[in-house]
């Protein structure tokens, strides 16, 4: 075996009298190679490319190749399709077409109006209702949408934010009905409000008190449900808002660092709620780079969380996540085609070692998928998972050298983007500073000109077109629109039938609970028992906590 | 000459702003005089900046569906107070059945996902070129 000396000086012989010759003979197709995040890559790697290659296995620290020692030959990724259009109802027959299709999690959307703490009758809910997601004003929604799904055996992700506390005081007061123990509840509640702030856009509060909410569920859930996720923290939005793989992680991880800071001010122990701690990360195209950035960030994490945070229990020190294909990569041109793309983003996110998995359907860049379209996104995970052999070993990847080479890159530029907000005070700071913002829509219309300009393939839509007579024409989604009528009517028989005494009451001691401090759960339970809607509970919170105002960078 | 003034605005509750923005930098590269109201408008708020901006050119993006009932208050609220001297465009994800509804209320044309971006200033400039004597439909 020759010594690396050896090695870097038949490296540097193959470079000159192999390599440079045939390239000057016949050039390469590009001046240079890229990543999606502009990273140079090299013709070759080998095992120079990395300074201390290490030994690293899947179940230890610092979890690189996976965070259990068997990975998906002990338990696949769950098969979690984000759904949720029109009533309760609906949404109700869609996800039990689902779990009978063989998914193994829900995954709820709700609509603009619930997610932002309106209900369905309140005028800025206007056009809105039922539209990106299900409509749910109170609690009697929450037992149409899970009408005949025991919570018990089931795992359900729960996309609400701002009104987090609300929607899970819901669930939490289902699971009851239903005569569940909490302790066995398995889910997600997203509850990530600083991802909001810099690129989805659907906050109510401002940063402070919404903090509050998030550290309230953090404490409610590491004494009662201890299976739970209680948050989270999504690089997902941000990178569909423009960024790139390391602004990506780098901002997930300086929102978990507010996170995580804000919980111990609050007096908790690390170790208390690291493990109910979960992130969301998206799968774009650059199918090496994605496995890198999974790879990376669970080493990122891992050390941050012992070094930073000295956390001793190695759960605390495990990254768990969510991955959703990259939705903003689906075209309208030639919509068959986001089949194979989404394809490979799930090759990505399962080498990468994700826990869970949404994979997109080819016609959600026209609109909310059909039964049909929903069916192969799911099937291309179950191809996976069955037929490709991919999760037959653990990290298959791992001591490929590009791969650790891109690997160990990440870690590199993650960690310089994120003492760059460390310098600016930390991400709440960098927030009202603007500068993630601002990061994310340079990099989205640096993207956008390269595409325009012809430097990045886009098939179908910048090279390779079909001539508009040849396209296809495909069934899309329908909204119905008599279901605003039919919501608001359900709502209007609610008021009349729930307990309005005990609706005002539960209402008027939250508002006092919120002015004297302490945690609101148990408030909002109340108030959720007893039907009072999603709009009655915001409108409370907002006249206490206030409205944020966006700050609005171009 | 004096630059022709473009607002953006997002009505409705949807806040995923990526094609607003963008179009916003294009536009304001392409030497036009760009306001972007930000996300979550409401009719009223959207009328409230037309009067006080005074734009030659209105865009709305939409991406989340509510935009029949939203322009429909919106264009009401500018009949009442006597707005009618603006380029209304329409883009984001707006279905082709809703298009003829969209055009009888003010709506000069609609973006659908299908077209090129780099129209919109052309479609512009012509319109203003010619005066505005013609159809930017």
């Amino acid at each position: 075996m020759p010594a690396r000396r050896q090695k870097k000086k038949l490296f540097a012989q193959w470079k000159n009298d192999t390599l440079k010759p045939f390239q000057k003979k016949t050039p390469e197709r590009q001046l240079a190679f890229h990543t999606a995040s502009d990273k140079n890559i090299e013709p070759v790697y080998t095992e120079l490319d990395q300074d201390e290659p290490g030994f690293e296995l899947p179940g230890e620290f610092p979890y690189t190749r996976g965070i259990y020692p068997t990975m998906y030959r002990g338990r696949l990724w769950t098969m979690r399709q984000y759904a949720g259009y029109g009533t309760a109802e609906e949404t109700n027959k869609r996800n039990k077409y689902l779990l009978e299709s063989g998914q193994t999690g829900l995954s709820i959307a709700f609509d603009l109006p619930t997610q932002l703490g309106y209900d369905s009758n309140h005028p800025m809910a206007l056009g809105e209702v039922g539209r990106t997601g299900v409509v749910i004003d109170s609690l009697r929604d929450m037992e149409v949408l899970f009408d005949g799904i025991p919570l018990v055996g089931v795992s359900t992700s729960m996309t609400a934010n701002a009104p987090a506390i609300v929607i899970l005081a819901m669930y939490v007061a289902l699971a009851e009905k239903q005569g569940a123990e909490t302790k066995n509840l398995r889910g997600t509640i997203q509850n990530d409000i600083l991802k909001e702030y810099i690129s989805r856009n659907t906050y109510i509060f401002p940063p402070g008190p919404s903090l509050r909410l998030t550290t309230d569920i953090f404490e409610t859930c590491a004494k009662h449900l201890p299976l739970w996720n209680m948050i989270s923290i999504s690089g997902y939005h941000i990178r569909e808002a423009g960024a790139n793989a390391v602004q990506e992680l780098a901002f997930t991880f300086a929102d978990a660092i507010e996170y995580i800071d804000a919980a111990l001010t609050t007096g908790l122990e690390v170790d208390s709620f690291a493990q109910g701690l979960s992130f969301f990360f998206s799968s774009g195209s650059d199918l090496f780079e994605e496995i890198a950035k999974f790879r990376a960030a669970r080493r990122i994490y891992a050390t941050m969380m012992k070094d930073r945070y000295g956390a001793r229990n190695p759960k605390s020190l495990t990254l768990k996540f969510h991955t959703q294909t990259a939705g903003s990569s689906l075209t309208a041109k030639e919509p068959y085609n986001n089949i194979v793309r989404v394809a490979y983003q799930a090759l990505a996110a399962v080498l990468g070692g994700t826990q869970s998995l949404h994979t997109n359907s080819y016609d959600e860049a026209l609109a909310l998928p059909t039964t049909e379209s929903v069916r192969i996104a799911l099937r291309t995970q179950q191809i996976l998972a069955y037929e490709t052999g991919v999760p037959s070993t653990v990290d298959p990847l791992g001591g490929s050298y590009f791969i650790e080479s891109l690997t160990d890159r990440m870690v590199t530029d993650v960690e310089q983007e994120l003492s760059k907000i460390e310098k600016l005070g930390g991400m709440r700071l960098a927030i009202e500073d603007g500068y993630p913002q601002r990061t994310i829509m340079e990099q989205s219309y640096r993207t956008f000109k390269a595409i325009k300009d012809r430097e990045q393939t886009v098939v179908g839509v910048n090279r390779f077109l079909t001539k508009q007579d040849e396209e296809l024409e495909i069934d899309i989604h329908f909204h119905s629109p008599e279901l605003e009528e039919v919501q608001l009517r359900s709502l209007e028989k609610l008021k009349q039938e729930r307990p309005n005494k005990e609706v005002i009451i539960s209402l008027m001691k939250l508002k006092d609970r919120i002015r004297r401090g302490g945690n609101l759960f148990s408030y909002v339970y109340d108030c959720v028992k007893c039907y009072a809607t999603i709009g009655e509970i915001c409108s409370v919170m907002r006249e206490e906590f206030g409205e944020y105002q966006q700050r609005i960078t171009l | 000459m004096k630059p022709i003034r473009i607002l953006i605005a997002k009505p409705g509750l949807d806040g995923h702003d990526r094609g607003a923005k963008i179009l916003a930098l294009m536009l304001r590269d392409a030497g036009f005089e760009v306001i972007y109201t930000g996300v979550r408008q409401t009719p009223r708020m959207i009328s409230d900046a037309i009067i006080q901006e005074d734009p030659d050119v209105v865009m709305l993006s939409s991406l989340s569906g509510g935009h029949v009932a939203q322009f429909r208050q919106l264009f009401k609220r500018l009949e009442q107070k006597g707005v009618t001297d603006k380029l209304f465009l329409a883009g984001g994800i707006i279905p082709e059945q809703d298009y003829a509804e969209l055009k009888s209320m003010g709506v000069a044309h609609i973006y659908g996902i299908h077209d090129d971006l780099d129209d919109v200033a052309k479609r512009i400039r012509t319109y203003f070129d010619l005066g505005k004597s013609s159809d930017a439909s």
